[in-house]
């Protein structure tokens, strides 16, 4: 037998038992997330209605999309998504960078600070929207109570207002997120080596000069990172509205999730919510696909092993 | 124990060729020693002999049986390496045992063997203990004694003592050839430390780029290098190497450096001159003498540059002619005079390499 | 000088903010019905667990706390229990276009609920899924296994080549290597894992809701989001069950904070 046929039998063995073992993890995905994945843009091009099953699976090609397309409703949601996107991903950044460089810091109890900083992004979703709800309630409410005090006909239901609604959940979702984008800018702070900056000390930099000059540029890594997974997880915000709004008032924060979820579950049209599943998804697969093109190589480049 | 033989063996990673052609006997109870720059190859080999990596090409044969096949748990071996890789988890004991248990060898036995190899190494206090609570010397004996335990065919060791301080390596390397002698097991060694090579080994086996250079006793490596790279790589300071050309004059031959004409004796065979595409002329620092010896020896002037002082010896720099040259004296032999010295090169320490290869004086 | 104020006053309010919210609705539990209906909010509570006591057994809140221990408990344990060997695969073995599925596995991690929750929904339908723990488990599983895989992996990554090949040599097969060496040296890794996975799985809602329809059923984040009195909403009670809904992760956060740390930026910043 020569060397190279039984080399490459015992790479076999144990390319095999690799096999195995990635078997039933592979087994979920395909079953649960790819396969599901395929299946929705196959259903997107049926009209299918739950309430009627009679009606069968009617083949309509790209119609659910075209009614997309022509959907004023779903331009709406489209448009505060984006504008929820945008507006509490920039915010987390900001607050979570905030928050990373106070827990960074050495200072008695830092842990104790550290694990308080983590509970709202411990706290289960639902429950933390619950309070906010409590918190913008017209009557019990802290928000009326902190800007009105006792002057209680001045009291406003924020969340029967378009624009005070939407400003509600935004501000709900920072105060849940924007420890999650903290920790991950931690992480990039703590890969910047303390003599960086005792070198910058000694070149005369002060501490504002240190946080421009030195933090901000080797934390460009992170921070891009952070942005990744806020943008991407804003996108698909689901409980939030289910919680505080229910997508009202006059849809002002149903975001394109909760719309696809309305038209899946309760108005039952498979098809059309289906269409709606695939350009969440599409919309979502093309920013992280900008992403990887825009910041993901530079990210990776940078980081440091 | 037992006998390894290399049949062949060549290793590519991709299109870079690692090993070329490598065939080697190791006989029975010998301790090779496989020695060589870093890259050069060594632990490749060491690793397709154990079965970690698989050979491209050629055959490893334990006891004249192909294991070629087999995996490393069944070639009966055992080996020690770089970093000791002892199992954090697990208690000397333990991480001795492990070997024998998955081999699910009787509870007496294992205890037994264990007891032996810790009086053997000086465990027997540390046997409750994890790794990360020993020092590094007794990590390293610990990785001994999981070989050991096994009571191999073959104990093969990648660079076992490299990450020891200076005087534990000498140390450990005493135990290591009191062990061996002990076990009379056959021992493979990686090593690209000379010293370790020429103290352990009753082999050495150097390898450059992939290729065997030379297999010899560690005397027989360091007095009759079979090439320019083997006589550069053993010796501290290493061999001063002139290239040049051999010319006749008149009856005798004369070797040409540059401006420095250097008479040689003749070489066995026929003289090849203007075929010769290299040649080149060896002496090592400690053969070159401040004091005329009684055999024949050249006579060399040169200026001295400078003078290392190490103690015991003294490691001059010197310009002969345009040739630049270490010699390395005992301490109060050089006497300094104005910067110039009378050498000598005794004739039956010279070594001459034409097109690579060793030429032989008649 | 200055940086030490303003390095107080970072500190004052990260845990001012992060715990205000939460605070209220501890306050809010501990007041009367009375006090909870006050106009203006009142701020010193005096109605004692009453609120605890109803949401317990009026709003049979020990269903919905049993169902979320079995089904987040029961997650993490499949998910270790499939994601720890794929992990190790992926990180140790030479297996061909690895580098694909452990992207594939990120991007799985990144897909919208939506995206998929129609056809689970069908298919869980045609599995008698719906109404079911074990329906709510095969989601739940599949989309905590990037985390799992993702954090081990690294972990994996990070032991040194020659244990395993010392393992080798010892006669171990390439799962033992995994069984009995690799796995206790990554136990700091599985234990992070694991928390991050309970907590992924004690907290969501949105399969929760699509799949389990009968209160009976349904988990703790499904109770307090359809939590409805018979007239009025029920603060006080809602607001002692969402207490008990957050007590373990509070608990765990304490705890385990540094774990969650390193296990969150492991995930993230190392892939």
């Amino acid at each position: 037998m020569t060397g190279g046929s039984a080399g490459r039998d015992r790479f076999r063995t144990g390319e095999q038992a690799g096999w195995w073992m990635l078997a039933p993890a592979l087994a979920f995905s395909v079953m649960f997330a790819l396969y599901p994945v395929i299946d929705s843009f196959v259903l997107s091009l049926y009209r299918i209605f739950l309430a009627v099953p009679d009606l069968g699976q009617t083949f309509v090609g790209w119609e659910n999309y075209r009614d997309l397309a022509t959907d004023p409703v779903a331009r709406q949601a489209f448009l505060v998504t984006v504008g929820f996107v945008v507006s509490s991903t920039l915010l987390e950044l900001l607050l979570g960078l905030g928050i990373a460089l106070v827990i960074h810091e050495q200072f008695p109890g830092r842990g104790w600070v550290r694990a308080t900083a983590l509970i709202p992004w411990a706290i289960p979703t639902v429950v933390a929207y619950q309070m906010w709800r409590f918190i913008f309630n017209d009557q019990y409410g802290l928000a009326n109570l902190f800007l009105f005090g006792d002057r209680v006909a001045e009291y406003v239901p924020w969340l029967a207002y378009p624009g005070f609604a939407w400003l509600a959940i935004v501000l709900a979702d920072v105060w849940k997120t924007s420890s999650f984008a903290g920790l991950l800018i931690l992480a990039g702070l703590q890969l910047i080596p303390d003599e960086l900056y005792e070198a910058a000390r000694i070149d005369g930099a002060n501490t504002w000069q240190r946080f421009w000059r030195i933090t901000l540029p080797l934390l460009r890594p992170a921070l891009l990172l952070a942005l990744v997974f806020r943008t991407m997880d804003a996108f698909r915000v689901f409980d939030l509205v289910f919680v505080m709004t229910q997508g009202g008032p006059g849809g002002a924060t149903q975001v394109l999730q909760f719309y696809g979820y309305k038209a899946l579950f309760t108005e039952g049209r498979m098809g059309y919510g289906a269409a709606i599943s695939v350009t969440v998804f599409l919309a979502i697969f093309l920013l992280s696909l900008f992403y990887i093109r825009a910041v993901g190589s530079k990210l990776f480049e940078k980081e440091p092993a | 124990m037992a006998d390894l033989v290399l049949h062949t063996i060549s290793k590519s990673f991709g299109n870079v060729m690692v090993l070329d052609d490598i065939s080697l006997r190791v006989p029975d109870g010998g301790f090779t020693i496989l020695l060589g720059p870093s890259g050069c190859g060594k632990s490749t080999l060491l690793r397709i002999i154990a079965g970690l990596e698989t050979q491209t090409a050629g055959e490893v044969l334990i006891d004249g049986e192909p294991v070629g096949h087999r995996s490393p748990k069944d070639r009966d071996i055992a080996m020690v390496f770089q970093t000791y890789a002892l199992y954090p988890h697990l208690t000397v004991r333990e991480n001795m045992a492990f070997g024998l248990k998955m081999r699910k060898e009787p509870r007496q036995l294992i205890e037994a063997r264990i007891q032996e190899a810790a009086e053997l190494l000086g465990l027997a206090e540390l046997l409750g203990r994890k790794p990360k609570e020993l020092s590094g010397g007794q990590r390293q004996r610990v990785a001994m004694g999981r070989a050991i335990v096994r009571k191999p065919k073959l104990f093969l060791f990648d660079e076992p003592l490299s990450n020891l301080d200076a005087r534990l390596r000498t140390s450990m390397r005493v135990e290591l050839k009191k062990l061996h002698e002990r076990l009379g097991a056959t021992m493979i060694y990686v090593t690209h430390d000379q010293v370790e090579a020429m103290t352990l080994g009753d082999t050495i086996v150097v390898l450059d780029r992939g290729k065997i250079r030379q297999v010899g006793s560690p005397a027989r490596i360091y007095n009759e290098p079979s090439d320019p790279f083997v006589a550069g790589f053993i010796g501290s300071p290493p061999m001063n190497l002139l290239e040049g050309q051999l010319r006749r004059q008149g009856g005798s031959w004369c070797f040409q450096a540059g401006s420095l004409s250097l008479p040689v004796p003749a070489i066995k065979g026929p003289m090849p001159i203007e075929q010769v595409s290299r040649t080149v002329l060896g002496i090592r620092p400690e053969d070159i003498l401040l004091a005329p010896p009684s055999l024949h020896a050249i006579t060399v002037q040169a200026d001295v540059e400078v003078v290392e002082d190490l103690g015991a010896d003294q490691i001059l720099h010197v310009m002969a002619a345009d040739a630049r040259l270490v010699v390395r004296v005992p301490q109060g032999q050089f006497v300094k005079l104005d910067g110039r010295v009378t050498m000598y090169f005794p004739q039956n320490r010279l070594h001459l390499f034409v097109d690579d290869r060793r030429a032989d004086w008649a | 000088m200055t940086r030490r104020v303003l390095l107080g006053v970072g500190i004052t309010l990260t845990v001012a903010v992060s715990l205000f919210p939460f605070l209220w609705f501890v306050i809010t539990s501990l007041k009367t019905q009375r006090q909870v209906e006050a106009v203006p909010p009142t701020w010193l509570p005096t109605g004692g667990v009453h609120f605890y006591r109803s949401a317990l057994v009026d709003y049979q809140l020990t269903d919905y706390i049993l169902n979320s221990v079995v089904v987040a408990g029961s997650t993490t344990f499949l998910a270790l229990l499939i994601g720890i060997p794929a992990a190790y695969a992926l990180a140790r073995l030479r297996l061909p276009g690895k580098g694909w599925i452990l992207g594939g596995l990120l991007g799985i991690s990144m897909f919208p609920q939506i995206a998929i929750a129609g056809p689970v929904w069908r298919i869980l339908d045609q599995l008698g899924g719906l109404n079911t723990r074990w329906g709510l488990l095969l989601p739940y599983v599949t989309l905590t296994l990037p985390l799992v895989i993702w954090i081990l992996a690294s972990f994996f990554r990070e032991l040194p080549g020659e244990l395993e090949e010392a393992a080798r040599v010892d006669g171990c097969s390439t799962w033992q290597t995994m069984t009995r060496v690799m796995l206790p040296l990554a136990t700091p890794g599985i234990f992070t894992a694991g928390i991050l996975t309970f907590i992924y799985a004690w907290n969501e809602f949105f399969f929760a809701l699509l799949i389990l329809t009968q209160p009976d059923k349904q988990t703790l984040p499904v109770g307090i989001a359809l939590f409805q009195g018979e007239f009025t909403m029920p603060w006080g009670e809602l607001a002692a069950a969402s207490v008990l809904a957050t007590l373990p992760l509070v608990i765990l956060v304490l705890l385990f904070q540094r774990w969650i740390v390193s296990g969150l930026s492991a995930g993230a910043v190392k892939g």
